[in-house]
């Protein structure tokens, strides 16, 4: 089957949760949350899902589908905060601003005081990417998602907590940033942030005109792996019946 | 048992200018919306508003209540960001404390346990230290000597908040699936008031629910306000979902000041929350 761009950011954003065992999940989107799914359904069953409101869902249902799963536990904001402080959880949220580093910004656009534009509000991102393993979605690769230097830390990046110490940040890790043209970690010697893979009709060219800071590069960037005939299947049939993904990156 | 009925208006002239008021629910989920509208078209000014926030924090910023906003975020959760708050934000009408969302739960623990702060991660490297140069840092005193953040408690002068059920005396009842942060609201406050969908007797609580959802206490309250379809448009269940149709016109509200107004004039500048709910018709 041929897959769609979507569906190429729906399993790198499921590989996402891979080796996490049985922890929360907690991806924030449309396209993060068929990941988690796809996840829980192949390589990772231990995985929890939430149903976005207080219950920790016991199987997987398709979106928008939530209130009709078995509930497996309770989660109101407040037990969600401790699973965070506790640090068996992983978030995918998304960022209107990144950088280099991975600091990360959903709070305002401009001067804080008097911001261009408000945005969300650093909402738990802060305490995230202190305690716990973060990803990253972000559906329209720009010079302005991808920036030179955020307006607002709200998650923090590598730079920031080196800054802090060993010990400070020791839960700190940004697993990888999922894009609507590639893959991208951090796993260079400074904690900058690296070009892993292309998704198919991605050239390694688009990715950095459209970044406005300087990608570490290897020079072996593969393609983004291909869902498999399975892969696919779940995502169309099982998690993605309406087909939101493709609504959120249009192939 | 003291009954502490009371009405809108009341708790309102409970309250003063340049108070902080804390208040109950999360985004647009069971806000104590009919206290909300009748601090609007109050004479009410510089308040400083601490919140989970969404159309509470939104609505008292489009009437230019709010001298300081103390908050995580602002959201409507099906229309992702409050227009409201943000065409005040971006008119620079009122100062912030733009907390993380677990440090602002800490600090209403810490106001509710009487502790000069209490310490965390959340917030270590982010620009909440840069954007509030109060926050200070404080090193453990064991062995591990780790430096954590020292949210300082987040002290109110009064908490709105709104519950399912309640008896005249302020024990209060959630029935939706969370109670959110409201009881350490009620508990970082010095004035707390509740409305509720129904004052019921005390005896029909249990009966209704659980005993788990009996997180309020009278101890925790000093006026109960009875306010059926208080939260409206925000949601309350199980009593009902949030009005998505009316949400979206509060939002379009914010598209221009003569919008604003009309919305105003219609559902907030009006006598009392009776006269709201016809204008709703409901």
């Amino acid at each position: 089957m041929n897959a769609r761009r979507h569906e190429y950011c729906a399993v790198a954003l499921a590989d996402a949760f891979r080796g996490d065992g049985e922890i929360l999940s907690s991806p924030i989107g449309v396209l993060p949350s068929i990941g988690a799914r796809l996840a829980k359904l192949t390589f990772a069953p231990g995985l929890l899902l939430t149903d976005g409101v207080a219950s920790l869902l016991g199987d997987v249902p398709a979106l928008g589908r939530e209130a009709e799963a078995v509930v497996e536990g309770y989660m109101p904001y407040r037990t969600v905060f401790d699973v965070v402080w506790s640090g068996r959880r992983h978030v995918v949220m998304g960022a209107s601003q990144i950088d280099r580093y991975g600091n990360q910004n959903i709070s305002a656009i401009g001067d804080h005081a008097r911001p261009k534009a408000q945005l969300l509000g650093m909402r738990g991102a802060p305490g995230n990417t202190i305690n716990h393993t973060t990803s990253y979605f972000v559906p329209s690769h720009s010079t302005r998602a991808f920036v030179n230097e955020v307006d607002v830390v709200s998650g923090i990046g590598y730079d920031r907590a080196r800054a802090l110490g060993p010990r400070a940040s020791r839960f700190h890790e940004i697993r990888r940033v999922v894009s609507n043209l590639g893959v991208f970690d951090f796993r260079t010697p400074d904690g900058r942030m690296r070009l892993v893979s292309v998704h198919p009709g991605v050239s390694v060219d688009d990715v950095l005109r459209n970044t406005a800071f300087e990608l570490v590069n290897e020079g072996s960037v593969e393609e983004t792996r291909s869902p498999t005939d399975h892969e696919l299947m779940l995502i169309r049939e099982r998690i993605d019946p309406n087909g939101a993904g493709a609504r959120e990156i249009p192939s | 048992m003291l009954d502490k009925r009371m009405s809108e208006d009341e708790v309102v002239a409970e309250l003063e200018s340049g108070m902080t008021i804390g208040i109950g629910g999360w985004a647009s989920r069971r806000k104590p919306m009919s206290l909300v509208r009748a601090i609007a078209r109050s004479n009410l000014r510089d308040l400083t508003v601490v919140s989970y926030a969404g159309a509470d924090l939104g609505l008292l910023a489009a009437t230019g209540k709010v001298r300081k906003a103390v908050f995580g975020f602002a959201s409507l959760d099906t229309i992702p960001l409050e227009p409201h708050f943000r065409n005040a934000r971006q008119a620079g009408a009122f100062a912030v404390e733009e907390y993380d969302e677990g440090m602002l739960q800490w600090g209403l623990y810490a106001a509710a346990c009487r502790l000069p702060f209490l310490p965390t991660r959340a917030g270590l490297g982010s620009d909440v230290m840069r954007l509030n140069p109060h926050l200070k840092t404080v090193r453990s005193p064991y062995d591990d000597g780790e430096e954590l953040v020292a949210m300082p408690p987040l002290c109110l002068d009064v908490a709105l908040i709104h519950m399912n059920r309640g008896d005249r005396g302020g024990n209060g009842q959630f029935l939706g699936a969370d109670v959110f942060f409201d009881d350490l609201f009620c508990l970082a406050a010095k004035k707390r008031f509740m409305s509720v969908e129904r004052i019921v007797e005390t005896s029909e609580l249990a009966r209704a629910g659980s005993v788990h959802t009996l997180k309020i206490n009278r101890t925790m309250v000093d006026g109960v306000v009875e306010a059926p379809l208080g939260a409206h448009f925000t949601e309350c269940l199980p009593d009902y979902p949030r009005d998505e149709a009316f949400q979206r016109a509060y939002a379009d509200a914010a598209k221009s000041p003569a919008d604003l107004e009309r919305f105003l004039d219609r559902y907030v500048r009006l006598d009392g929350h009776e006269a709201y709910r016809k204008a709703v018709g409901r």
